[in-house]
């Protein structure tokens, strides 16, 4: 039985399980937060209301929930240009496992550039700055720096378009959509201050930013946020990976390389 | 340059100073060919002249070697090889799990996290020391930003048993006399005399050694990312010999749940 001394349970705040009486390791029951998944939910619930209900302790309102939809929507495939999609595409060409293009779509989309550690920067950034303009214009003047992280300094302004001229529609369509939900105040702010904090910034909004303030309007914290942003991209670079297979290789662009310094010498 | 300038200018060819490969001809890496210059390489020492560019002396790498081979710990207890070893027991594919594994390596407590941490706090509280500052100084800002020193103490246990034999190796080549190494000590000695309690543990003294061996922190960083990879094929194996299946099996009754009690499910909220 699992109680506090026994050192081979699992604690949970998330999940509980009843067993068949039959068997003590086949579930009979299983509830999420408390409420029974395939007896109740199963058929009566979302599959957006289901996630946030993993992540938070409460099922969200229908706006929070209308909101996710729509934030997982515009997430759901960066296309075969983004990195991500590029990466998981190189698992397919060849014939890679499936778990293995996703683990490399997780694995790239996972940076500073458009990727689940660019979302937790921008979310910290909200939860530091809220929408208070001057706080970010501080913020963007004086990244945090952490000494030896594993991760590399930003070179760019986490949220924004590292090389961007003007603001990409989709990101435009995307803030205007997320905003009317009315969720939290940062999207309406974001909405409304787009064109200083972009002056701040010295870069267009991406939409990394515009997820990272709907996440935490949602309520999510950095860490959540993160997550949440690589599991959301997946389903793109699942369905290119896939597409690819059976065009292989040699119709996958795979590049010229010109050496250069030592190295060219080389190349006769 | 920049914004699509930029972009449109690496678009089509990579230019690279690392190598490529020339089918049905030749390999260049790092300016060398593979086949002709580097064939007789020992695998680590190409691993290491990848990262780097520079070759590594015979007693060098008989010490980056042995920093691989000493922490390499075939028990699927510890986190990422278990990992690897649950591939085994719902028969994933071996470089699925062992690859999950290593990435899984990479954490906060223990492997690359706290590697990076170690090496970095070295290299920048030598370089401190030298501009006059007071260890004590170092370690206090330290504290006060992770908590801890990176490599000091250990998530199990305040001890660690691959620092005596590392560390007689290391003598027995003329490796143990680096001024990261004898930092290394200085902070121990600073934290077990403190109220801090914490002894050295093997991210420090890798991280110091491998400072002393001129690497930067990121070289280090990439030198250390196999380091735990012997450990996980056997518990990959052995989990697969076995019934599929029963490698921690738990039953439900070994969820300790501490959340919400029994409720009825909101169907309002699905309109």
């Amino acid at each position: 039985m699992a109680d506090n001394s026994n050192p081979h349970t699992i604690r949970t705040s998330i999940w509980r399980e009843e067993a068949e009486a039959d068997n003590p390791f086949a579930t009979r029951v299983a509830y999420c937060r408390g409420y029974d998944v395939y007896g109740e939910m199963l058929g009566q619930a979302r599959w957006v209301e289901m996630l946030y209900l993993l992540f938070m302790n409460e099922a969200p309102t229908p706006a929070q929930a209308e909101l996710l939809e729509s934030l997982a929507l515009a997430l759901a495939n960066p296309g075969p240009r983004d990195p991500s999609v590029h990466a998981a595409m190189c698992g397919g060409v060849c014939g890679s496992t499936a778990a293995s293009s996703l683990m490399a779509a997780l694995a790239v989309g996972a940076g500073q550039l458009a990727g689940g550690r660019e979302v937790y920067n921008a979310a910290t950034g909200w939860a530091a700055c809220g929408t208070d303009l001057a706080a970010w214009r501080h913020w963007f003047a004086e990244p945090a720096i952490e000494p030896g992280s594993v991760w590399s300094t930003p070179e760019h302004p986490p949220g924004f378009d590292a090389h961007g001229v003007s603001t990409a529609t989709p990101v435009k369509q995307t803030l205007a959509c997320l905003a009317g939900y009315g969720v939290g105040p940062r999207l309406p702010w974001l909405l409304k201050n787009q064109p200083d904090l972009e002056a701040a910034a010295g870069r267009p909004l991406a939409l990394s930013g515009v997820a990272a303030a709907a996440f935490v309007d949602l309520g999510f914290s950095p860490e959540q946020s993160e997550m949440l942003h690589l599991l959301l991209r997946l389903p793109g670079a699942a369905a290119h990976a896939l597409e690819q297979r059976p065009m292989g290789y040699k119709k996958f662009p795979f590049g010229v390389v010109e050496l250069e310094g030592d190295a060219a010498e080389q190349t006769a | 340059m920049n914004g699509p300038d930029l972009l449109g200018k690496h678009f089509g060819v990579l230019k690279s100073r690392m190598g490529t490969f020339y089918p049905g001809s030749h390999v260049v890496f790092r300016g060398h060919d593979l086949h002709q210059d580097l064939k007789d390489m020992d695998w680590l020492a190409l691993y290491v002249f990848g990262i780097t560019g520079r070759r590594f002396g015979e007693t060098q790498l008989r010490l980056m070697h042995a920093i691989w081979t000493y922490t390499s710990y075939p028990d699927v207890r510890l986190w990422n090889n278990r990992v690897a070893a649950l591939a085994g027991s719902t028969r994933s594919t071996g470089t699925l799990g062992m690859a999950a594994a290593l990435a899984v390596s990479e954490a906060s407590i223990y492997g690359g996290g706290i590697l990076m941490r170690a090496i970095e706090f070295f290299i920048r509280c030598r370089q401190r020391i030298e501009q006059g500052e007071d260890l004590i100084a170092c370690i206090h800002q330290e504290l006060a930003a992770h908590r801890s020193i990176g490599g000091y103490g250990r998530p199990l246990i305040n001890g660690d048993e691959r620092i005596e034999p590392l560390l007689t190796l290391a003598r027995s080549l003329g490796l143990d006399q680096g001024p990261h190494l004898k930092l290394a000590f200085d902070v121990e000695a600073r934290l077990l005399g403190g109220r801090w309690r914490m002894k050295m543990n093997y991210a420090a003294l890798v991280a110091a050694l491998g400072a002393d061996l001129g690497l930067s922190a990121r070289e280090f960083y990439l030198f250390m990312f196999p380091v735990f990879l012997a450990g996980m094929p056997p518990g990959y194996i052995e989990a697969g010999e076995k019934p599929e299946g029963t490698l921690y099996p738990i039953p439900c009754d070994h969820i300790l749940y501490e959340g919400q009690s029994r409720r009825t499910w909101p169907r309002s909220n699905n309109s």
